[in-house]
């Protein structure tokens, strides 16, 4: 079991685990921002080779799935650490992190990430609560970093209502156990994902539903679905951007990827109820409730979290929908919008430090004053819009496309959602860009500053404008696996 | 294999009576106005609790239990009341806590929530072994009676106590499952957050940004910066 850990799979979780204890003894924070740097590099590296590393033991499971979500968390990991550097020097100038803040941010930042990629890659269900739980304390803590009143508060708020969530996800992982005991019998197969896809059909159906019930209420909070959105709106708003954008990336997903696993144990059993309209139920009602709240948010990154939830509901409702479809359309849904989303926060975060307010009012005219943040920052509106050039109009479009193949009914309230919510980006994006630039309060990002948002736009661009073959017939893949 | 605590049986009784008597501390924790009786109602549940985990390793053989219950007993018995006595010290916040609800309708919606979980609970769980069912229920009734502790309370420090009284919920349950592997790990990843919401409070105050630990004031983040 151990032994696993020193696989390419194994040292993807491990590298930067092992990179947060070091970086909490480096006291020199430009240090430890080099550090983090390579670290996630490295990172990245060793996902990269995942596709060819296929299989499953008992600690680790690499499958297209898991694979393909941890390149992309290590993806956005080493994007976010090297945007960290600038951000995080602005932040300490202006005095809003101390000393100890910045160190333990680049040691809580690896932390953070390792458990989420560990959780990715993990096929045991234990493993996995462990990891989300510990994920949450490294992110509590970070919310919290800046000391202010409102983000003390965010971080309780998460904190609580996060940890209730954990916990109710650890009593479904035990009913889970208790399903699946008479088939695997006590031990670890019964807790792992690759036993447990193979014995579903054979579990106790109502205890399955048991499971489900408490799996779907705890990691449905972390994916940020509606009605149990309301920590996310927070921790977004008052947490320091960069993790604002692996909030955005890594912690939903992980989520999301928890309820689609967990969908096809519940569609393996005939007694047990069907997992997809429930799922689709809390997409929809994201989608709609998001889309609305919209028009009604004055602070931006706030705006940005309430595009998070409406974005995450629609990606959970193409998984409720299931088939080939919607699952491939889903799977790319929630690539593309952690790309993009994460391109956004950077962009937003910038914009912040420049103009010093995080509300709408104190941030005006960018196109005026600063020509290339307000490219960036509209081009990665659009995409989060879902708008082409960029992959996000394919994935919604997919989405919209299987709606109406399957259950025509439900493409109208999405369709309004979606809309609603397109147009309130819109509003917002002429507000933010056009008309008279407000002062500024801070130092200007230098010319280079956001290169990772560019390279996570270009991504979803060429991937909106032409998917290369070997990329569908990976996406192909992961969703033939879903079905 | 399943154990076989048989209706009747020793195993069955004392482990039945175990799981009753930390669902009854329950109720005392959703009623009792004095919080430093609460601290102690707390403690007491945590005691039950390691019995409970004790006396499952004996049942089902199992050595890791015997640990979960030495650790429970001087983390969550002893450790924890002793740091939130000093909190309550610190902040000198005996007064008794004003309760959402009253002490008769948060009652009568404990009492709802015990025979939802009995509801939900046994009639799923059929083919399971009679003392497994049991203890879910009994643990399912003692994590809702948690949420509903931190629903009806409004002080910081209640609430956290009714969070740590759900978690008892959770490693009740986990150790009433038979042959739960991880069942250590689990627990002490439990203890971890618990550890960390205790710490929570304390952070909460020492950073001076609250007059008093009442979450109502949680609600300005969300009115002033929409």
């Amino acid at each position: 079991m151990i032994a696993e850990l020193l696989t390419p799979a194994g040292l993807v979780a491990l590298l930067p685990l092992l990179t947060a204890i070091l970086l909490a003894g480096v006291a020199r924070w430009d240090i430890a921002a080099w550090i983090g740097i390579v670290a996630t590099l490295g990172t990245f590296g060793l996902a990269c080779l995942l596709p060819w590393e296929q299989g499953a033991g008992t600690l680790l499971l690499v499958d297209p799935l898991s694979s393909h979500m941890a390149i992309l968390t290590s993806f956005v990991g080493a994007t976010s650490a090297w945007f960290s550097r600038d951000y995080i020097a602005v932040e300490a100038q202006a005095g809003r992190l101390g000393a100890t803040a910045l160190r333990q941010y680049h040691a809580l930042f690896q932390a953070f990430l390792g458990f989420m990629l560990l959780a990715l890659l993990s096929n045991n269900l234990g493993i996995v609560w462990v990891c989300v739980e510990a994920a949450t304390v490294a992110a509590v803590i970070v919310v919290g970093l800046p000391r202010t009143a409102d983000a003390v508060e965010a971080s309780w708020k998460y904190f609580l209502l996060c940890g209730v969530a954990v916990a109710l996800a650890l009593f479904g992982t035990i009913v889970l156990y208790l399903a699946a005991l008479p088939v695997l019998g006590p031990g670890l197969p019964a807790m792992s994902w690759t036993s447990l896809a193979g014995a579903a059909a054979r579990c106790r159906g109502p205890m399955l539903n048991l499971a489900f019930v408490f799996l779907l209420v705890g990691y449905g909070t972390k994916a940020g679905l509606a009605p149990l959105h309301a920590w996310m709106a927070d921790a977004h708003a008052e947490g320091p951007t960069p993790v604002s954008a692996v909030l955005s990336g890594a912690i939903l997903n992980v989520a999301l990827v928890m309820i689609l696993r967990l969908r096809g144990l519940m569609a393996a059993n005939a007694e047990a109820l069907s997992p997809g309209p429930p799922i689709m139920a809390l997409g929809l009602l994201s989608v709609l409730m998001a889309a609305f709240s919209l028009w009604r948010r004055r602070d931006v990154k706030r705006f940005f979290a309430f595009s998070t939830i409406e974005q995450s509901g629609v990606a959970a409702f193409a998984f409720g929908l299931g088939g080939p479809a919607a699952m491939f359309a889903g799977v790319l849904h929630m690539t593309l919008h952690t790309l993009a989303k994460a391109a956004l926060f950077q962009c937003v975060g910038r914009a912040c430090q420049l103009k010093g307010g995080q509300g709408f009012s104190a941030i005006g005219g960018l196109i005026v004053s600063h020509r290339s943040l307000a490219l960036t920052l509209a081009a990665a509106i659009v995409a989060v819009a879902g708008l082409p050039p960029f992959g996000l109009f394919t994935s919604e479009f997919l989405i919209v496309l299987a709606t109406i193949r399957q259950l025509p009914w439900l493409a109208l309230p999405l369709c309004g959602g979606l809309l609603v919510g397109f147009w309130a980006l819109m509003w917002r994006l002429v507000g933010l860009c056009c008309g008279d630039a407000t002062p500024d309060a801070g130092p200007a990002p230098r010319l280079f500053a956001l290169a990772p948002a560019w390279l996570h736009l270009a991504v979803v661009a060429v991937l909106g404008l032409a998917m290369p073959a070997a990329v569908v017939a990976w996406f192909s893949g992961i969703a033939d696996m879903l079905r | 294999m399943e154990p076989h605590a048989v209706y009747g049986s020793l195993s069955y009784d004392l482990g039945h009576l175990l799981g009753a008597l930390a669902l009854v501390l329950s109720f005392g924790l959703l009623y009792q106005r004095r919080i430093s009786a609460l601290i102690s109602l707390y403690a007491a549940q945590a005691t039950v609790l390691a019995a409970a985990a004790v006396w499952q390793g004996w049942v089902q053989d199992a050595p890791e239990l015997y640990v979960t219950g030495v650790i429970t007993l001087g983390a969550k018995g002893v450790a924890i009341p002793m740091a939130l006595r000093i909190i309550v010290r610190r902040l000198r916040i005996h007064r008794s806590i004003e309760t959402a609800l009253g002490i008769f309708p948060s009652m009568a919606l404990g009492v709802a929530l015990v025979a939802l979980a009995i509801l939900v609970v046994l009639p799923t769980t059929v083919q399971s072994q009679a003392l497994t069912r049991d203890d879910l229920a009994l643990s399912l009734s003692v994590v809702l009676l948690g949420l509903l502790m931190m629903i009806t309370r409004r002080t910081a420090l209640t609430q956290v106590i009714g969070f740590l009284s759900l978690e008892n919920g959770l490693i009740l349950a986990a150790i009433a499952v038979p042959g739960l592997p991880m069942v250590l790990e689990l627990s002490a990843a439990v203890l971890v957050m618990v550890a960390a919401f205790v710490f929570g409070v304390f952070f909460f105050r020492i950073s001076a940004r609250f007059d008093s630990l009442d979450v109502g004031h949680l609600d300005r983040v969300g009115e002033q910066r929409r």
